[in-house]
């Protein structure tokens, strides 16, 4: 065991290494783009310079006049398909071809195709386009733009949460906490850029594209084409970096697909860069107004949260992240509101944890704010506040380990040594400060479907239409079968990221573990049942055993009594050379046509706050301490830890990955990440790796994760709560806390940055 | 990208020879047909993003003179061949022992990859990363003469405090440029009229009413080497560079000093400041501030305000005054604690 590979607790899988580790680290995996394609043509986009407005001319002469130049697709091309539709498995509604009504910054206004990559990428950059501008807005403050209460605009979010009468508990309370926090905007700068590959034989098409959801991009893609579902597969067996951003399907691949249908070759599209900025879906910036009123003993007896998001003019993209924030804590009366800003913008999406990051940056500093206040350690506040129950449907919590993560996570950061005074703590001539927060994330699932075939020499395969998004989902599918079926890992092959595969959810809301590994068990069980019953049948190996008293280990049928057979004898006693089992998974709760759903590409999601049983939450405490230089005010972050409670965990070393990954996207978040949008133009400016700061090697020192045993057998068969995006909520709170606590100046808005603490 | 012509000269002399044209003194380098390329770290970016458009390229790591490659130091001087990549100078332990403010603002520069890429003459005449200036549908007055500066009133934050005129508030990027600056280094230049020798200070040019006019040199002009002399206070040196993250970050602030001192008074000091003006920024006002005091705390906070005396913020970019401040006085009090 090393530090990657934790030692497992109670009701935590080993740290097997990932099966894709190999081929991943020498090159050896073929990411879509990489895949080799005959006769293969390649497209380069044009993209608007103007945010509102309509195209009135578009000159291609210029670029048509380029060497190897095969065809242009522009508007009235895509004439015969139908327009995108904006929901979970599409960005956006705007079609961009198919009217030349532009809605923001950097919209497709062309496909150019060449025989070369770099002939269409200079074509494309000939495009000129007469526009008739209009003055866009850009967001929050411009003029223009249109504000709407959120609830019930989106299926995605119905109500805004409430609970007994905040006003007069407002009112009563003695100690009041009432400030703004905002986050910035946002985007997704995976590795792997953004690409569509589209090759048709015949009327079949096959799309070779990073994506989140197989199925429901190939049902929306054949509508949007016209095309018999059953003729479309998308593949995407490696996606190198999603986090959401590969989730709802954008405009551009139909229109890649367009562009190979009339060329009658496959075109391949890797868009550059500053155009991701423009055609891919990104976090939109947030404002929060929070209220919180507490008694001297620090009970919080009233909480209001009030949080505006952007989105695009035509589509109703919300977070809506009030529904975690009003069941973290015992808070007595309750009220909540989300409004949406329509902007000159593309439509958002999603981006890890998009409720609770913003949301819960703004409940955990205004928490660290009332425990000031209160004269209280932050810790301890949130111990008082604990609650039994959540405070909007008065539900239980299905499990709920928040106080344990906290002792093993300050306990391991040395909280204790911590000095509350601001500005107390010293090294030479950097400040040193120490905060912490809450990280919450909903425990959900979705219908999902596997096949698993077992052969008589102990070969297994496992099939499902997920996704292997860096997760580890591939390996962890591959563990539950080898635990269920008494098989060694290197025996074990897993096939994923494939419409033709049995279908799974969208890989988004950490429910892939859960979801797949429910089918996957499902699956395996039935296996074990009729290899039991074969075992123990009249004249078979283990005749008289009784089911309920064998298992499957390394390549035999046991008993509890000692007694075993040889999976290869107990093949031979059924007469078959291999066992394939499909099997459907639902939550419980799952509506009739969930299944159903599933197989059209629509993911049923159960758990979180809305099941009827209980509330469904993964918990952790994150610790952070920071060095501010007394002089220049860099932020430094030495060190960072946090302890995270999640149910089974199946596998620590992807699971610690998981977390650990997270952490430091949250610090990226506190301190470096954000979009600079120009205010006049609603254009987006830092659109490369040289400004858009993520962290670098240098910026993170220590990071630890302490996997919490927990177990809960509400939350799914398997046991399973996701992480995948639990370690980065919370975090750029913990950051704020320690940069107070280090120099006495609370900062609302991030990133935190020097031009913050220079003043 | 455009199609362009890529040529490999195999000497200075047919480098520039391929470059000459008559009108080459009228024609800043970066919008010549012809352009020169080394490590191509900044002009094959700005060629894929259509912001660089030379028809013809000549490329000069195939030129065969040794000294082009090469660190040589004496105990006068060191000097850096122009071919000389960051990388190499950045790790040379001579260089670090007899100048740390040298190597220091080459290890702190860019990324390993590009320091191992990027030459030292290419690294000096890198141009701006505005943003505005990245990217061709902005307008921009020295991507586009007379076109207008969308950053004046735009996003700014990176943008110069120092140097900046109506025409154009880019900022330069660079980080050896400043140690070059404050070390009184010169560049020796050769091209079809002649070899010359220019001081450092005077290579670049601040904006003016002409931003797209960055440096002294004309078109078919090459730098072929840096110098710079050793002194009493070459031993006393630093660059410190602030930024938003530990590495791979453009300069927020940077203050590259060189001291001599006589005990605890300043004998002469050598102060050149990054991240916050148009050009490489040697800041003589606190040099003078500083002649014959005692170096504390107070000293070098007045030296800082004579730095920033005339400096002129926009809309999100204010902070850098108080910054560039106290990253002067910061790098002035950990070079007066330095060995001499």
């Amino acid at each position: 065991m090393n530090q990657a590979a934790p030692a497992p607790r109670e009701n935590q899988g080993d740290p097997v290494v990932r099966i894709d580790a190999r081929l991943k680290v020498t090159g050896q995996a073929g990411y879509p783009a990489d895949i080799v394609t005959a006769n293969v043509a390649y497209g380069a986009l044009a993209t608007s310079s103007i945010a509102r407005g309509k195209v009135s001319g578009l000159h291609t002469k210029d670029a048509r006049a380029v060497p190897g130049v095969l065809d242009i697709v522009t508007y009235d091309d895509m004439d015969k398909t139908d327009t995108p539709k904006f929901g979970n498995t599409g960005a956006s509604s705007i079609g961009p071809l198919h009217d030349k009504t532009v809605f923001h910054d950097g919209q497709i206004i062309a496909l150019v195709v060449a025989e070369t990559f770099e002939a269409a990428e200079e074509a494309a950059m000939l495009i000129r386009a007469d526009y008739e501008d209009e003055r866009p807005a850009a967001s929050f403050d411009s003029k223009g733009v249109k504000m709407e209460p959120a609830a019930g605009k989106n299926p995605m979010f119905k109500e805004d949460a409430k609970a007994g009468d905040f006003d007069a508990a407002w009112a009563d309370a003695t100690v009041k906490i009432d400030e703004k926090y905002s986050t910035p905007t946002q985007h997704h700068n995976p590795i792997e850029l953004f690409s569509t590959t589209a090759i048709w034989q015949g009327d079949q098409l096959t799309i070779h594209e990073p994506s989140q959801n197989v199925t429901g991009w190939k049902v929306e893609l054949a509508r949007q084409l016209k095309l018999d579902p059953a003729n479309v597969r998308i593949v995407s067996p490696y996606i190198g970096g999603a986090f959401g951003s590969k989730g709802p399907m954008t405009a551009r691949t139909a229109i890649v697909a367009v562009a190979a249908r009339r060329i009658g070759r496959p075109v391949r599209c890797v868009v550059n860069r500053m155009q991701a900025f423009g055609t891919q879906t990104y976090r939109a910036e947030t404002r929060h107004r929070i209220r919180m009123g507490a008694g001297k003993d620090g009970r919080i007896t009233a909480f209001g949260h009030e949080a505006w998001e952007v989105t695009s003019r035509p589509d109703p993209y919300v977070v809506g992240g009030t529904s975690a924030t009003a069941r973290m804590y015992n808070y007595g009366a309750v009220l909540t509101h989300v409004s949406l800003v329509h902007a000159d913008r593309n439509t958002p999406g999603y981006m890890r944890s998009p409720p609770e990051t913003p949301y819960v940056y703004a409940l955990e500093n205004a928490m660290d704010e009332m425990a000031v206040a209160l004269g209280m350690d932050p810790v301890e506040f949130r111990r008082i506040n604990e609650p039994e129950k959540e405070p909007i449907g008065g539900k239980p919590f299905s499990s709920r380990s928040l106080i344990k993560c906290y002792d093993q996570a300050s306990e391991a950061f040395g909280w204790s040594k911590r000095d509350p005074k601001v500005g107390s703590m010293r090294d030479g001539d950097w400040l040193v400060g120490m905060g912490c927060a809450t990280a919450i994330y909903p425990t959900a699932a979705a219908p999902c479907a596997a096949r698993v075939r077992l052969t008589a020499d102990g070969e297994v395969r496992v099939q499902c239409g997920s996704h292997e998004i860096g997760t580890g989902v591939r390996t962890i599918a591959g563990q539950m079968a080898a635990e269920r079926l008494g098989i060694g890992m290197d025996k074990i092959s897993v096939e994923m990221g494939d419409s033709a595969l049995p279908p799974a959810p969208v890989s988004g809301g950490s429910i892939s573990t859960a979801s797949v590994c429910s089918a996957v068990m499902k699956a395996c069980d039935a296996i074990r049942g009729k290899l039991f019953a074969a075992a123990a049948g009249r004249g078979a190996p283990l005749a008289g055993s009784g089911n309920a008293k064998l298992d499957l280990k390394d390549e035999e049928v046991v008993t509890e009594t000692g007694k075993s057979a040889k999976l290869a004898d107990v093949f031979k006693a059924m007469q078959v050379g291999a066992i394939e089992e499909y099997a459907e998974f639902a939550p419980k709760g799952s509506s009739p046509e969930a299944l159903s759903k599933l197989y059209a590409g629509q993911s049923e999601f159960h758990g979180g706050e809305n099941d009827e049983d209980s509330v469904k939450y993964a918990f952790g405490a994150e610790f952070v301490e920071v060095r501010i230089n007394s002089y220049t005010r860099e932020i430094r972050v030495p060190r960072i830890v946090g302890a995270f409670a999640a149910g089974r965990i199946m596998n620590t070393r992807t699971a610690r990955s998981q977390l650990m990954g997270g952490m430091i996207w949250g610090i990226g978040q506190a301190l470096h990440e954000a979009t600079e949008i120009d205010q006049r133009h609603a254009r987006y400016v830092n659109r490369d790796l040289q400004d858009y700061l993520v962290p670098v090697n240098a910026d993170i020192k220590q990071v630890d994760v302490i996997l919490v045993p927990e177990i809960d057998h509400q939350v799914n068969p398997a046991g399973v709560k996701g992480l995948g995006e639990l370690g980065n909520v919370g975090t750029a709170a913990a950051v704020a806390s320690a940069v107070y606590h280090a120099t006495g100046k609370r900062i609302r808005d991030l990133p935190i940055r020097i031009d913050d603490l220079i003043g | 990208m455009r199609p362009f012509v890529y040529e490999r000269p195999t000497s200075v002399s047919a480098a520039i020879a391929m470059a000459s044209r008559v009108d080459a003194v009228r024609v800043p380098p970066t919008g010549a047909d012809t352009q020169f390329i080394a490590g191509g770290t900044n002009l094959a970016d700005y060629m894929k993003l259509g912001v660089a458009q030379p028809d013809r390229l000549l490329d000069l790591n195939t030129l065969a003179e040794p000294a082009l490659r090469q660190i040589r130091i004496n105990d006068d001087t060191i000097r850096f061949g122009a071919l000389v990549r960051m990388g190499e100078a950045a790790d040379n332990v001579d260089v670090r022992r007899r100048c740390p403010a040298l190597a220091d603002s080459l290890k702190f520069a860019a990324s390993g990859q590009l320091r191992n890429m990027a030459s030292l003459g290419g690294n000096v005449l890198q141009r701006t990363r505005c943003e505005y200036f990245r990217e061709i549908s902005w307008p921009c007055n020295k991507r586009e003469p007379g076109s207008g500066c969308a950053a004046m009133e735009g996003s700014n934050r990176q943008h110069a405090v120092l140097g900046t005129s109506d025409a154009c508030i880019a900022t330069y990027h660079g980080d050896f440029a400043q140690a070059l600056v404050a070390l009184d280094a010169t560049v020796e230049i050769e091209g079809p009229r002649g070899r010359r020798t220019l001081a450092f200070a005077k290579l670049h040019k601040r904006p003016g009413d002409t931003p797209d006019i960055e440096t002294d040199l004309a078109a078919d002009e090459l730098i072929t080497a840096i110098e710079v002399r050793l002194e009493r206070w070459s031993s006393r040196s630093r660059y410190l560079k602030i930024r938003d993250r530990e590495s791979y970050a453009f300069a927020l602030a940077s203050a590259a000093v060189a001291l001599d001192m006589d005990g605890e008074t300043v004998r002469s000091a050598r102060i050149a400041l990054g991240g916050v003006a148009t050009v490489p920024w040697r800041a003589r006002e606190a040099e003078d501030a500083l002649q014959g005091k005692v170096l504390d705390e107070a000293a070098a906070q007045e030296a800082a305000e004579a730095a920033f005396a005339d400096a002129r913020p926009r809309e999100h970019n204010a902070f850098k005054i108080p910054l560039g401040k106290r990253t002067l006085v910061r790098a002035l009090l950990e070079t007066r604690d330095m060995k001499g």
